[in-house]
């Protein structure tokens, strides 16, 4: 077996060589980012040796641009950077909330979106509200990038659809138009520093009557992997996003989950709980629409 | 297992260490560098008592390689005290009690600093959310929020 090592390659194709050069010496590989999941990892869970290939470093995973169609999101960029972008919170609030609940001020100081989803967590909060905004991850493969919707990046539990040789470069998400927003809820027992119990992002545009045109739901911790919600989001579909639209949306969401029982809470709460989650999230992301 | 050459910049010296690639930055800095300012609490990220700057942003010395210092500027417990003595921080730390086994308060006082370079005036709320990722067993954390807001009045008076 191999030691511990450390690359930082300066961008994708150096990243790329690297992660295959390590693979064919028959090395474990380990991308880096903020190491806040993987630093604790390493010293928990799984010691074994590996080359950490740094991501920090990569051109194109620190690039942010916002577009007039679409945004692109590097998958290096420490959550604290992106939540003191101002344009970005106004555009894409959910997303930008649910990092910022990750973690203490010195966690948002080196956690990314990228590292949060690529850890693959049930609990990822950034993961319901990516899915919610129709994110969409460039991976770096050898072959030239691929890409892969957020809600069938993650396979199972600490799980993906990466390889080996393949890291994650960014999001690509759609620019929200007209009175369109978005929100991210999670309920965890203290007010900061812990795990969610659930979590529901949605993201929904709305005509200049108020009546919802589209939406997206998303609701994590309450199965293996974050879960799409399209019976929640039909509910709020041809709605003004009143009281019964968000009732048949909580319901939805409830039923969909398909939660564990353990020490954060038990399925009946869990499935409970994740109901009331969409339907304020949903509320917020009205609201915020509404006041575009 | 080679060790990797590693070149930065901690509280304004250049400082050059050899560490192995899998070393925290805590365990350099408090091992290798004989800088014990900076203390270890958990080790995990949740207790904030190897909190330092890295160019200016506040984390957490052990959830960061050694070798992720290479071309940074760190600022460590050891940089905050001034030429003419203690920081206000440090000095309204002591005048308000906010401190019994002292085992957190080099975190506090490192990511107090880092709030009010960002924040000069931050009001009760932001500093109790701040200083959020800062455990500590003794206090009641009072009277270290009492502490940050004498601080930060008296660095505006200052200013």
């Amino acid at each position: 077996m191999g030691a511990y090592a450390y690359l930082a390659p300066s961008n994708v194709s150096e990243a790329l060589a690297a992660l295959q050069r390590e693979a064919d010496a028959g090395n474990r590989t380990q991308m880096l980012a903020g190491g806040t999941d993987v630093l604790v990892q390493m010293r928990s869970v799984d010691r074994g040796e590996r080359t950490f290939v740094d991501v920090k470093h990569v051109e194109e995973a620190n690039h942010l641009d916002i577009g007039d169609d679409e945004i692109f999101i590097g998958a290096a960029i420490a959550s604290a950077i992106l939540f003191e972008n101002e344009e970005l919170k106004g555009i894409l609030p959910g997303l930008l909330e649910s990092s910022d609940l990750i973690g203490s001020t010195q966690i948002q100081g080196r956690a990314t979106i990228g590292g949060n989803l690529c850890n693959s967590s049930p609990a990822g909060d950034t993961i319901p509200a990516l899915i919610a905004c129709g994110a969409i991850c460039v991976i770096a493969s050898p072959g030239g990038n691929r890409e892969v919707a957020v809600e069938d990046f993650v396979t199972g539990v600490g799980t993906n659809v990466l390889s080996a040789t393949e890291f994650l470069i960014g999001f690509r998400v759609p620019r929200p138009q007209g009175k369109s927003s978005s929100a991210y809820l999670r309920f965890i027992p203290r007010t900061e520093m812990d795990i969610a119990v659930a979590g529901a992002g949605v993201a929904l545009t709305l005509d200049d009557s108020g009546t919802c045109t589209a939406a997206k739901v998303s609701i994590g911790a309450v199965a293996p992997t974050a879960l799409v919600v399209p019976d929640a989001a039909a509910a709020l579909v041809g709605s003004k996003v009143d009281d019964a639209a968000l009732a048949a949306a909580a319901d939805a969401c409830s039923v969909a989950a398909s939660p564990i029982t353990d020490k954060r809470g038990t399925v009946e709460y869990r499935r409970k709980v994740v109901g009331v989650l969409c339907k304020r999230a949903a509320g917020i992301a009205r609201d915020r629409a509404a006041a575009l | 297992m080679s060790k990797v050459h590693v070149s930065t910049s901690i509280n304004g010296d250049a400082v050059e260490f050899l560490c192995e690639p899998h070393q925290s930055l805590l365990e350099v800095l408090r091992e290798d560098l004989n800088m014990t300012g900076t203390k270890e609490g958990c080790a995990t990220g949740d207790c904030g008592a190897c909190s330092v700057l890295v160019n200016g942003r506040l984390v957490c010395s052990c959830l960061m390689l050694g070798v992720e210092a290479e071309g940074v500027e760190l600022t460590t417990i050891e940089g905050i005290a001034g030429e003419g003595g203690l920081h206000v921080l440090q000095q309204k730390f002591l005048e308000h009690a906010a401190l019994q086994c002292g085992i957190c308060t080099p975190g506090f006082i490192v990511a107090a600093k880092a709030l009010l370079d960002k924040n000069p005036d931050p009001d009760e709320t932001t500093i109790r959310y701040w200083l959020a990722g800062n455990l500590c067993r003794c206090t009641g954390y009072d009277k270290i929020v009492r502490a940050v807001q004498d601080a930060a009045q008296e660095l505006a008076y200052e200013a």
